[in-house]
């Protein structure tokens, strides 16, 4: 798998505003964002399975401050586990096959292309009870904040002890009680 | 290191390692008793240990197959792990946070002090404050307790600092940075806090006290304790006299040996040293070990807990610094009149980006979610816990069906909430929030009961057999020579962190043990 964020491309695409983030996908697996703002390469899983999933996984923990290409790599994570059990990989499409069902029904052409977040998200609240739902949710869990690239991004430092704990780097340095 | 033969039947072999095992062994080594210790886990020293939540979790958490059930959140939540607790060398001293605090005079008269209250199993504890406090008083000064001995407390960090400036607005008296078995300075071979701030994953200095660096250690130094890793313990063994003669255990291969003892000792926290003596069941003794008053793993307490975290519109920077930074203690009294009997604790926690996630409202999801987790840089954190009331039904017992890698049937942990506990929870809720809201919270949030971290009550403590599994000395009322030495002996659970009181019991049980000993009488 390849994951080629490009941020500086992000912030000008049209899908944007309404959170959409798949922009396509292509021969060999591969998937791709608006403004080819990043790319990803679906190893087991279909690629249209793949961008739906990446889709479905940012409206579910939706986050302005994580780049697209966060969401692929939880995803991928997904992917490469479904190459050892059918059970997932079977869960996993017939999962991403019942979002596109469900916006069918809602005039649209797919879920990943699905205008409205509120319709995207309103699909996810009728199944959050699934197992297929909490598959995707869990992962995120720790497939997206425990990956240590998005810590920053949420002010956590992460590690301490190596750079002798926080006693002089700010644990009592608050201002503004 | 020493070690022991199999065959040597005038061992004392203990059950586990963490605070009361640990604290027992390296006690009895000290007397000169020849001790060995059987631990499930590995050995893990302070190298070892990851300042990675989810990394350190699979390192040295207990994930043995358990099952749940009951009206708790848990049970849905995390319904294969009721409780947060360790498996390595040190037990859930490895993982704890630090809190050492004393028991209130009147808890250890629970029954007589709140009366009857339905539904609830109370009993008074067998001893009381005037006998204990020597034994507080050397557990005090063996771990190092902040605030006691002269030893000075911790600084405050910016989670306590928002904790305190709540709580003097509301007029709450008795706010301080908590008695902690943190090194606010170097003592006893090991250093100061750095407030690293992952005390739950295992101290990377040692400041924390835990029997992994402070308790064993010195037991083996005598060349009387062995502590043997990997060893999970799976029956306790007897003779016709009814007398116990040593234990089963199985090695890191899973090949399986008798050790011989003088004295078998349990400290496998509250889930195992009930499922040990049940799975030691015999036929002369049907009902499990030490089981004559049915009272084995009833009576189950896990301390009524909940988390409040509050959102600021500044930063705040919970994580740096110790787990638990601080306490509220004027709400741990008794006094009803708040529509529950007993007391709880406030006490400042704070968890990891990737623990948050998966704690501050497990299942949650979708927009207002991630803005809990977009504004987690200005986020302060408490956790509540208090006394919960023991009920016949919260038990662990035997598994029907479901099986272990030993073929032993797995623990099922039933729980359901007192009324006390949900009423003391809601008013732990409500004030907790009054002390963010204090000072200027944007929004507060009532996270539910993490796994159990303290768990207690099982095999416990009482005048009358009848009533319980061990008396005062946490000898088994029905087995002279097999005692219980952790946190299964509690006959109530208080307000406080027990870790302290374990400890004291530990010191305690190991003057008598060696005592009856010399006199012959074990």
């Amino acid at each position: 798998m390849t994951i080629t964020p490009n941020v500086s491309r992000r912030t000008a695409l049209k899908g944007a505003v309404a959170g959409l983030i798949v922009a396509g996908t292509g021969a060999g697996g591969l998937v791709f964002g608006h403004g080819n703002a990043w790319a990803a390469t679906a190893e087991n899983l279909d690629a249209d399975t793949f961008a739906t999933l990446v889709q479905m996984s940012r409206d579910t923990y939706p986050h302005s401050r994580l780049d697209d290409s966060f969401y692929a790599e939880a995803v991928s994570g997904l992917d490469k586990a479904a190459k050892d059990d059918a059970g997932l990989k079977t869960m996993l499409s017939e999962g991403a096959a019942r979002l596109d069902k469900e916006a069918l029904g809602m005039k649209a052409a797919s879920y990943r292309t699905m205008s409205s977040e509120d319709d995207r998200v309103a699909i996810l609240k009728s199944m959050e009870g699934d197992p297929f739902f909490q598959k995707i949710r869990g992962n995120l869990v720790t497939g997206l904040y425990n990956n240590q690239k998005a810590w920053p991004l949420f002010g956590y430092e992460g590690e301490s002890a190596s750079k002798g704990g926080y006693i002089d780097r700010g644990f009592a340095d608050i201002d503004w009680l | 290191m020493t070690t022991f033969s199999k065959n040597d039947d005038s061992v004392v072999v203990i059950v586990g390692s963490g605070a009361g095992g640990g604290t027992l062994g390296a006690e009895l080594a000290m007397k000169g008793v020849k001790t060995v210790i059987l631990e499930a886990g590995g050995r893990h020293e302070t190298d070892d240990f990851q300042n990675d939540e989810w990394g350190s979790f699979g390192q040295i958490s207990w994930l043995d197959k358990r099952t749940t059930s009951g009206s708790w959140r848990v049970a849905k939540d995390f319904a294969g792990l009721p409780a947060w607790i360790v498996k390595a060398v040190g037990g859930s001293t490895v993982h704890w946070a630090g809190a050492s605090l004393r028991f209130q005079d009147h808890e250890w008269k629970a029954a007589t002090t709140y009366g009857n209250v339905p539904g609830a199993s109370l009993l008074d504890w067998p001893i009381d404050a005037a006998e204990m406090d020597p034994w507080y008083g050397k557990a005090e000064d063996r771990m190092g307790v902040t605030r006691t001995n002269g030893i000075p407390g911790l600084p405050g960090s910016n989670n306590y600092k928002v904790f305190e400036a709540g709580a003097k607005k509301l007029g709450y008296k008795e706010v301080h940075t908590g008695r902690m078995a943190i090194n606010s300075e170097p003592r006893d071979d090991r250093s100061a806090c750095m407030q690293i701030g992952f005390c739950f994953q295992g101290c990377k200095t040692g400041a924390k006290w835990s029997t992994l660096v402070a308790e064993i250690p010195k037991g083996e130094a005598t060349g009387k304790l062995e502590v043997r890793p990997n060893c999970q313990v799976l029956q306790i063994q007897h003779n016709e006299q009814g007398k116990v003669t040593g234990v089963l255990y199985a090695d890191k291969d899973g090949n399986q040996h008798v050790q011989l003892a003088r004295v078998v000792c349990v400290a496998g926290n509250s889930i195992e040293s009930p499922r040990l003596l049940l799975n030691s069941a015999s036929s002369k003794f049907p009902d499990g070990l030490a089981n004559s008053s049915g009272q084995v793993g009833k009576n189950y307490m896990r301390h009524m807990t909940g988390s409040v975290y509050a959102v600021f519109d500044k930063p705040v920077h919970m994580y740096r610094g110790t787990t638990m930074a601080g306490i509220i203690q004027d709400e741990s009294r008794h006094d009803p009149s708040r529509g529950f009997v007993g007391g709880y604790e406030m006490e400042t926690l704070s968890l990891g980006l990737p623990f948050m996630a998966a704690f501050l409202d497990p299942g949650g999801w979708g927009k207002d979610f991630a803005w809990w987790m977009d504004n987690y840089e200005n986020m302060a954190g408490m956790w509540l816990v208090g006394e919960d009331m023991p009920q016949e039904n919260n038990a662990i017992t035997l598994h029907a069906t479901e099986k272990d890698q030993y073929g032993l049937s797995v623990p099922n942990v039933h729980f359901d909430d007192h009324a006390n506990d949900i009423a003391m929870r809601e008013h732990a809720f409500g004030r907790g929030e009054a002390v963010y809201n204090a000072v200027g919270a944007v929004k507060t949030f009532r996270t539910p009961p993490y796994p159990s971290t303290h768990n207690l009550g099982t095999n416990r403590m009482s005048a009358e057999a009848k009533d319980g599994v061990v008396n005062k000395w946490g000898q088994t009322h029905d087995i002279a020579n097999l005692f219980v030495s952790d946190g299964s002996q509690f006959t109530t659970g208080a307000a406080e962190n027990p870790t302290l009181t374990i400890v004291a019991l530990a010191l305690r049980q190991a003057d008598f043990i060696a005592n009856e000993m010399s006199k012959g009488n074990l």
